[in-house]
C-alpha cells in the first residue's frame, strides 16, 4: 500500500516497521509528529516526557531492557539531551536505540541555527540523513539495524523541509523483535571510570568500523553523471536541490551516512570529477572532512553557513540563469505571526507592558508577547532561562531591581526545565516574582498534553502536576493564582508579589483558547456613538481590534469575547 | 513531464494546510510524483504562510523558488503581492480579495496598500479575482474559504470535477463534507 507521508509520519512509520516498542520524546517543532504519529499504532508505547533529557534516558532504559526505542527531539533539545547522549555511546545499546533531531534552518521556528551534526561528531555516534519520506522510513530500519550490529545509539538527521514535506511512501509489515531476558551487564552499562576507560577504546573502533561501512554502504551513493567536470558531494535536501538543478548532467556523491564520513569513497570520488563541490546548508562539516583528507573543494565560500537553501541558491553559486520573475513595486507589509484573539497572555502581558516591568521571557506563543504593541519582553534565551535568568539579574541588580523584575514561562516550558530554576531561587534566595502562564496545554507546538495537564499523548487521565503544590514544595512560600482576562486582578497580584521582600509564584491560569474544549463567547461589537477613537483598545495587539472609519472595530470573525478589551474602554463602547 | 508548480499562501489559520493534502491528494491519485511543503510551529499564528506543491514525472526539491510557480493560490490580497516574484513568466494567480491586516497595520506602523492587485496586473500578472469570504458564506461556513479557491483553482486543472469531490469526501470531517463540497462547487462554477 502506498500513502502520502509527511517526514515526520514516514519516520513513524519506519520505527514501527522496525518493530519498536517505546518512544520518549518532549515536543519540538519540527519533530513534534514523529512522536504524534507513533503514537497512533497500538504496538508503540509512546509518551511525552517533560524534557528531551529525560526522554533520551527513557529510551536507553527500554533499550537497556532490550527492545527497540526511540526518542524525538529538535535541534536545540539535543543540547539537553547531550548529557545522556555523549555516555551512551560509551554503554552503546542492547535494544537498538534511535534519536531524531530536527534541524531548522532559516529557523521557522526556533531560537538558532545549530547545526546537529555536531553532535555526532563530537559524541562519536553514527548519524543518517535522508532526503525525503521515502528514504526516512529506509533510514530509519537501518539506523536499527546499525545500531545492534555496532553497538551504538544512532541520529537520524532530519530538518524543516523533509520533516514537513509530504510525498508517496510504500507502507510495509511490521518485524516483531522479540525482547530477550534481561542480562546485568554491569561492565557495559556501569559507566564509572574503571568501566568507562575500558569502553571509551571500543568506541574509538567502532568508528572505524563505521567508517568503513560507509565506503561500501548503499546509503552513500555516487549518481555518475553526463559529464565529469563537476562532482557534488551533498546529503539531505541539498542533494534534491542538486538534482533540481542539474538532473543527470553532473557526478553527485549522495551521502546518507553523514557521520563518519567515509575516505576512500570522496577520495574515488574526487578523482574522477574535475573539480569537487560540497553543498551543505549550515555549517562546512562535510568540507572540512575533505580538507583533513587533503582533497581539494569548494563549499562554503559559494554556499553560506546561514540560511536555508534551494534550486535559486544552486543556480546562483554556478552561475546559471535564474527563471524571469515580476514582483510588486509596493512595498507589502510584513505579517509576523501574533498571539491569537482571546489568548489568555495577552492580559497579562498588557499589565505588565503598562507598568513597564522588566520581563525575562521564555520559549513559547508567549514569544510574541515581544511583538508591538505589546513589547512586554526583554530577553529569550533557551527553555527554562527566564526562570534562572530573573535569580541573576535581580542578584545583580539588587533590591531596585527586584522590585521592577518578573520572568514569564509557560506551564509545559516550566516543567520541562524551570523547575531547576525555582528551587534555586529559593534556595539561594532572590526576590524573584515568577509567573507561570499556564494556559493547561503545549501551546506553540499544536497543543501536546504535558504532566501539568491531567492527560497523556493519547488522551488518556493522567497524574497532574499541581503546580501550586510543587512551588510550595519548592521553598516558595507565596504562590497564587490570577485569571489574565481580570486586568485589575492581575495588576495587583503584580504590584504586590513585586513589593514583597521574599521570592514569589504568580499563576496565570486560563486554557489557550484554540483548545476545543474551551468555548467561545460571541463576538463584541464597538458601539461607534460611543467610540471616542483613543485607540486605548489597540494597546492589547489582538488581531480582532482594528481601526475603521477613525472608529475601533471588532472582527466578529475573529473575536472570542474574551471581553478585555472592554477593561480598557474607558467610555464603555465595547458591548456584547 | 516537466515539474508543474503551485503555491498556496495566506495568513496562518485560514486552512491552508488542507488545500495543499486535497490538491496533492489528488495529484497523487492522477499518477504523478507530488510533493508538498508544510510550515508549522510559529508561522501558524496569523503569520504568513507559504505551502508549496510540486508535479511530475519525477520531483526533487520539497520548495518553489522565485519565477518558478505555474499557480499562486492567495487566500488573502496582499499576500498574492507578497508571493508575486515566485510565479514564473506566464503564471496565474488566483486571489481571494479579502483584507486580513497584519498587526503592523493594525498598530499603524504600515499601511495596508490600496490597488495592489491592480499594479500586478498591469505588470502584466494574469490575476483571477474571486470573493471567496462571501461564496464560502454562501456555501454555509466562512471557514470553507480554502476550499472555495481550490475550486476555482480546479477549472485550470485538466482533472474532472468529480475527482475534486470525492478527495473532499476522503479528507474532510463528515459532518464539514457536504459544506465543502458546496463551496467547492461554487469555486468551481464562479
Amino acid at each position: 500500500m502506498k500513502k502520502m507521508m509527511l517526514g515526520n509520519e514516514a519516520a513513524a512509520r519506519g520505527l514501527y516497521e522496525a518493530g519498536v516498542k517505546v518512544v520518549s520524546s518532549y515536543p519540538g517543532t519540527p519533530s513534534t509528529e514523529i512522536t504524534e504519529f507513533a503514537a497512533k499504532y497500538d504496538e508503540i508505547y509512546c509518551e511525552w516526557a517533560p524534557n528531551e533529557k529525560v526522554a533520551t534516558e527513557v529510551a536507553f532504559g527500554a533499550s537497556l531492557r532490550g527492545v527497540r526505542s526511540a526518542c524525538a527531539m529538535k535541534h536545540v533539545g539535543l543540547n539537553v539531551a547531550a548529557d545522556p547522549l555523549f555516555t551512551l555511546s560509551y554503554t552503546g545499546v542492547n535494544g537498538g536505540l534511535v534519536l531524531f533531531v530536527a534541524d531548522d534552518p532559516a529557523m521557522h521556528s526556533s531560537q538558532n541555527e545549530q547545526d546537529s551534526r555536531h553532535y555526532a561528531v563530537a559524541a562519536k555516534v553514527p548519524m543518517l540523513e535522508p532526503s525525503d519520506s521515502v528514504e526516512t522510513k529506509e533510514f530509519v530500519k537501518e539506523a536499527y539495524e546499525i545500531s545492534e550490529k555496532y553497538d551504538t545509539p544512532v541520529i537520524v538527521r532530519m530538518c524543516t523541509r523533509i520533516a514537513h514535506c509530504q510525498n508517496v511512501v510504500e507502507l510495509e509489515d511490521r518485524k516483531e523483535i522479540p525482547v530477550p531476558e534481561y542480562e546485568k551487564q554491569p561492565q557495559k552499562y556501569i559507566m564509572s571510570p574503571a568501566n568507562a576507560v575500558r569502553r571509551h577504546p571500543f568506541v574509538e573502533e567502532r568508528t572505524k568500523k563505521l567508517s568503513e561501512f560507509g565506503e561500501t554502504s548503499p546509503l552513500n551513493r555516487i549518481e555518475k553523471g553526463s559529464s565529469n567536470e563537476i562532482g557534488i558531494i551533498c546529503a539531505g535536501t541539498c542533494y534534491q536541490y542538486v538534482k533540481e538543478v542539474f538532473g543527470d548532467k553532473v557526478f553527485v556523491l549522495k551521502l546518507g551516512l553523514i557521520n563518519p564520513l567515509p575516505e576512500r569513497l570522496i577520495r574515488d570520488f574526487a578523482a574522477s570529477v574535475e573539480k569537487v563541490y560540497v553543498i551543505e546548508e549550515l555549517d562546512g562539516i562535510i568540507e572540512q572532512h575533505l580538507n583533513k583528507l587533503g582533497v581539494p573543494c569548494v563549499g562554503k565560500e559559494l554556499f553560506p553557513p546561514v540560511g536555508e537553501f534551494n534550486q535559486s541558491t544552486i543556480r546562483a553559486a554556478f552561475g546559471l540563469p535564474q527563471p524571469k520573475s515580476v514582483s510588486s513595486d509596493t512595498p507589502v507589509p510584513v505579517r509576523p505571526p501574533v498571539m491569537c484573539a482571546g489568548c489568555p497572555h495577552r492580559g497579562l502581558f498588557y499589565v505588565l507592558s503598562k507598568n513597564k516591568i522588566t520581563t525575562l521571557g521564555d520559549i513559547g506563543c508567549y514569544t510574541l508577547g515581544s511583538a508591538a504593541p505589546l513589547s512586554a519582553l526583554d530577553s529569550t534565551l533557551c527553555m527554562g532561562a527566564s526562570v534562572s535568568g530573573i535569580h541573576g539579574f535581580n542578584k545583580a541588580g539588587g533590591a531596585d531591581s527586584e522590585e521592577k523584575t518578573v520572568c514569564v514561562i509557560g506551564d509545559s516550558t516550566f516543567m520541562h526545565s524551570g523547575m531547576t530554576g525555582l528551587v534555586n531561587i529559593a534556595y539561594n534566595g532572590s526576590n524573584s516574582t515568577v509567573i507561570i502562564l499556564d494556559n493547561s496545554i503545549t501551546g506553540m507546538t499544536g497543543h501536546q498534553q504535558n504532566p501539568t495537564t491531567g492527560y497523556n499523548i493519547k488522551g488518556e487521565p493522567a497524574a497532574a502536576v499541581d503546580l501550586e503544590e510543587l512551588c510550595r514544595a519548592i521553598g516558595i512560600k507565596r504562590v497564587r493564582v490570577v485569571d489574565p482576562y481580570d486586568l485589575k486582578q492581575c495588576e495587583d497580584a503584580v504590584k504586590e508579589e513585586l513589593a514583597v521582600k521574599e521570592p514569589s509564584v504568580i499563576i496565570s491560569r486560563r486554557p489557550c483558547m484554540l483548545l476545543k474544549y474551551v468555548k467561545p463567547k460571541p463576538a463584541l461589537k464597538i458601539n461607534p456613538e460611543k467610540c471616542v477613537s483613543c485607540k486605548m483598545c489597540m494597546k492589547l495587539g489582538c488581531p480582532a481590534i482594528s481601526i475603521k472609519d477613525k472608529k475601533a472595530f471588532i472582527d466578529p470573525t475573529q473575536c472570542v469575547g474574551c471581553a478585555v478589551c472592554g477593561q480598557l474602554c474607558k467610555v464603555g463602547a465595547i458591548e456584547v | 513531464m516537466e515539474t508543474k508548480n503551485v503555491m498556496i499562501v495566506g495568513v496562518g489559520g485560514q486552512g491552508s494546510l488542507l488545500a495543499s493534502k486535497l490538491l496533492g491528494s489528488i495529484l497523487t491519485d492522477e499518477g504523478y510524483d507530488v510533493k508538498v511543503s508544510e510550515v508549522h510551529g510559529m508561522s501558524q499564528r496569523g503569520g504568513s504562510v507559504v505551502t508549496y506543491v510540486r508535479f511530475g514525472d519525477k520531483v526533487y526539491s520539497p520548495v518553489v523558488s522565485t519565477g518558478e510557480a505555474d499557480y499562486i493560490v492567495s487566500f488573502e490580497k496582499i499576500e498574492a503581492a507578497r508571493y508575486a516574484a515566485w510565479l514564473k513568466d506566464g503564471g496565474r494567480i488566483v486571489v481571494n480579495i479579502q483584507q486580513i491586516d497584519p498587526m503592523p497595520v493594525i498598530t499603524g506602523a504600515a499601511e495596508y496598500p490600496e490597488g495592489i492587485l491592480e499594479e500586478l496586473k498591469s505588470k502584466g500578472i494574469f490575476v483571477d479575482e474571486i470573493d471567496a469570504l462571501s461564496m464560502a458564506s454562501d456555501a454555509g461556513s466562512s471557514k470553507a474559504v480554502n476550499i472555495v479557491l481550490m475550486g476555482r483553482l480546479a477549472k485550470y486543472f485538466d482533472i474532472g470535477k468529480e475527482k475534486w469531490l470525492a478527495a473532499i469526501e476522503k479528507l474532510v470531517k463528515p459532518q464539514f463534507v457536504e459544506i465543502n463540497k458546496k463551496a467547492f462547487e461554487i469555486g468551481y462554477s464562479s
